[in-house]
């Protein structure tokens, strides 16, 4: 332990190697001294609407577990089905004493500041955990969520789907409508172990200056499956996040899906990798982003260790306004012979040839217009809550009217 | 009464004189063909009918159904009832061609059923035009035209790249597509056809039929006989008379 606070200590100038530097001392520690709130009463009804738009339903039905953190306060927490584990991780760590292991395993605390700040200054973050064998049909639900003004949050997450048990989660991240800035400082080491399958969907919905700044490992063990969602489709001052995927028993699958959207004054760094270490992992990495006339970085890596692995990459952005600009970055790593990795990488902007195609089929320029942006960013994402559909659809009407 | 009618038509692509006073008046129900050498003008008369930005009017007007349309926008084109099936049209990666075909059919018609007489449902989840071949792309051309319904059918080439059993099919859409069982009276539609090969005359009642030569529209007549004629003596005659 004290290992491990010395190594962030060290770090705690340290900047990140990817997105803009922050200067921590701009931000608030100062948090909101949120009740507990077993039935969700303190929540109004503008704030309730603002957050069903990151998915957070605000709602213990059809939810196998929610958990939901405002500023530092864990204000509600619950497991609902047998077999599930929901408990903020301060509380697991009380709990098991195996957990402890588990932190600073997939993330180094000294990988910059940001992960020693979530060293050694932690609010609290989510444990969820499926027991061996549990098939979880309905999703768990978390909502990190910044109530304050300037707050700093610094969550630090765990997951662990034991080995055959089945999992979603949909995590919403979002500020309070009255909110502008902040930081979100968000941790999470997630564990697929054998023949376990693992879907999270993450949603952002922050303000025009928030920056975020999750640091995420995944490691998927022998016949694993661990598929993850992300959605940003609102305003937002920066976003640096750069997952790494361990695909690390034979057979183990990961899917990354991204669906992003850089809107004017917005700065994303946003991609993954995936190192591939058994014999017949699969992955695919799947990055759809659109610039309305912000910045947008678009990461991926494949790294193949042994033979017999097979990845693909796929960037694809679209320009659609003067300004934007999207940088895709896919790289493809084999270190053996017998790895099969591809990629695809396009970006541009939409084809007038393709906008008069649909207009002689009677669309008119707006209607031909999002139809083309519905296409580019029709990523199946199973289980999105149908709230999100229609911020989706309203994205993309948005999105053609500036052209 | 005339469906179609181009009087005096310049047009330019990039600054580039490509048609040259084009007069062509076609009434209801019949069906005019375009003969011509590759890189006559042909597509792009269709294309600026059609009304696409790069085709650049430069003189001249283009009435349809008595309105003139010269600068009407592409959409509002279609929705006066002009239709027109691409020789290569775009991929668009990601929409779906059920999409397409159930914007093209609005309330008109059932576009699944449509699709199923056509032996094109596995089609309709698959990407606009991507992975296609020729007579794929044809065939989901003609059928986003009988979903649109025009009354003005603007087809270029639509036996290119053709097989002979899709030939058949492709046909057969033409000739519902411009109401080859009716008898000339009671045609209510217009067509305005590219070939170079004229197998497409066997699937319908082509009434009047022109040469394209270097942007200026020679030799109407009959179109097989045209048809007849380029085939014994190329267009070599045709480039001397210049009528």
């Amino acid at each position: 332990m004290r290992e491990i606070k010395e190594r962030a200590q060290r770090s705690l100038q340290k900047k990140a190697p990817l997105g803009p530097d922050l200067d921590l001392e701009a931000f608030s520690r100062e948090g909101g001294a949120w009740e507990y709130d077993p039935d969700y009463q303190q929540f109004a009804p503008e704030e309730r609407r603002h957050l069903l738009k990151a998915g957070v339903e605000l709602t213990d039905q059809e939810h196998a577990g929610t958990f939901l953190q405002a500023d530092s306060r864990v204000v509600h927490c619950l497991a609902r089905q047998a077999g599930v584990e929901v408990l903020p991780i301060t509380e697991a760590l009380k709990r098991h004493e195996w957990l402890a292991d588990h932190l600073w395993n997939l993330v180094p605390v000294d990988a910059d500041k940001y992960t020693a700040q979530a060293e050694l200054a932690l609010d609290n973050g989510y444990f969820i955990r499926a027991l061996p064998g549990v098939k979880v049909a309905e999703p768990v639900e978390a909502c990190l969520y910044l109530r304050t003004d300037r707050f700093s949050q610094h969550v630090h997450n765990v997951v662990i789907v034991e080995p055959g048990a089945h999992l979603h989660i949909i995590t919403g991240c979002t500020a309070h409508p009255r909110v502008r800035s902040g930081l979100h400082i968000g941790v999470s080491e997630f564990y697929v172990r054998r023949e376990a399958s693992l879907t999270f969907t993450m949603i952002h919905n922050w303000a025009e200056e928030i920056h975020v700044r999750p640091r995420t490992g995944v490691l998927v063990e022998e016949g694993g499956r661990y598929i993850s969602n992300y959605i940003l489709l609102k305003p937002v001052k920066t976003v640096q996040m750069y997952p790494t995927v361990a695909l690390a028993g034979e057979g183990a699958v990961a899917r990354l899906q991204s669906i992003f959207i850089a809107h004017p004054g917005s700065e994303l760094d946003v991609g993954g990798q995936v190192i591939l270490k058994a014999a017949h992992s699969r992955a695919e990495v799947i990055a759809r982003s659109l610039s309305t006339g912000g910045r947008c970085v678009s990461r991926g890596h494949l790294v193949g260790l042994v033979p017999e692995v097979k990845a693909h990459l796929e960037c694809r952005g679209l320009i659609l306004a003067p300004k934007g600009v999207i940088y895709a970055i896919p790289e493809l790593e084999g270190q053996a012979a017998g790895v099969d990795m591809s990629h695809e990488a396009a970006v541009g902007r939409i084809a007038q040839e393709e906008i008069e195609y649909l207009m002689a089929r009677g669309l008119d320029e707006e209607e031909a217009v999002s139809t083309i942006v519905r296409g580019f960013l029709s990523v199946k994402i199973e289980g999105l809550p149908p709230i999100l559909e229609e911020e989706l659809e309203e994205a993309i009407k948005e999105s053609g009217k500036g052209l | 009464m005339e469906m179609l009618s181009v009087q005096d038509l310049w047009v330019s692509i990039e600054g580039r004189e490509v048609l040259k006073g084009i007069n062509l008046t076609i009434p209801v129900g019949e069906t005019h063909i375009l003969f011509g050498k590759n890189g006559s003008g042909k597509s792009t008369l269709l294309m600026t009918i059609m009304g696409f930005s790069r085709y650049r009017v430069e003189q001249g007007k283009i009435f349809f159904k008595g309105q003139e349309i010269t600068e009407l926008p592409t959409h509002e084109r279609a929705r006066l009832g002009l239709g027109l099936a691409f020789q290569r049209p775009p991929t668009i990666r990601g929409v779906k061609t059920g999409d397409i075909l159930r914007a093209c059919a609005g309330d008109r018609v059932a576009y699944q059923a449509l699709a199923a007489a056509y032996d094109f449902t596995p089609f309709l989840e698959r990407e606009v035009n991507y992975g296609f071949s020729g007579g794929e792309i044809k065939r989901s051309e003609l059928l986003q035209l009988l979903a649109q319904d025009p009354d003005m059918v603007l087809l270029d080439e639509p036996e290119s790249g053709v097989d002979l059993e899709s030939l058949q099919v492709v046909g057969d859409i033409i000739g519902k597509l411009l109401q080859k069982d009716r008898r000339r009276p009671h045609r209510d539609k217009s067509g305005l056809i590219i070939t170079h090969t004229g197998f497409i005359l066997d699937y319908l009642n082509a009434d009047t039929g022109y040469i394209m030569l270097d942007g200026r529209l020679l030799c109407s007549g009959h179109p097989r006989e045209i048809l007849e004629h380029i085939k014994k003596y190329g267009y070599v005659e045709c480039e001397k008379c210049g009528r």
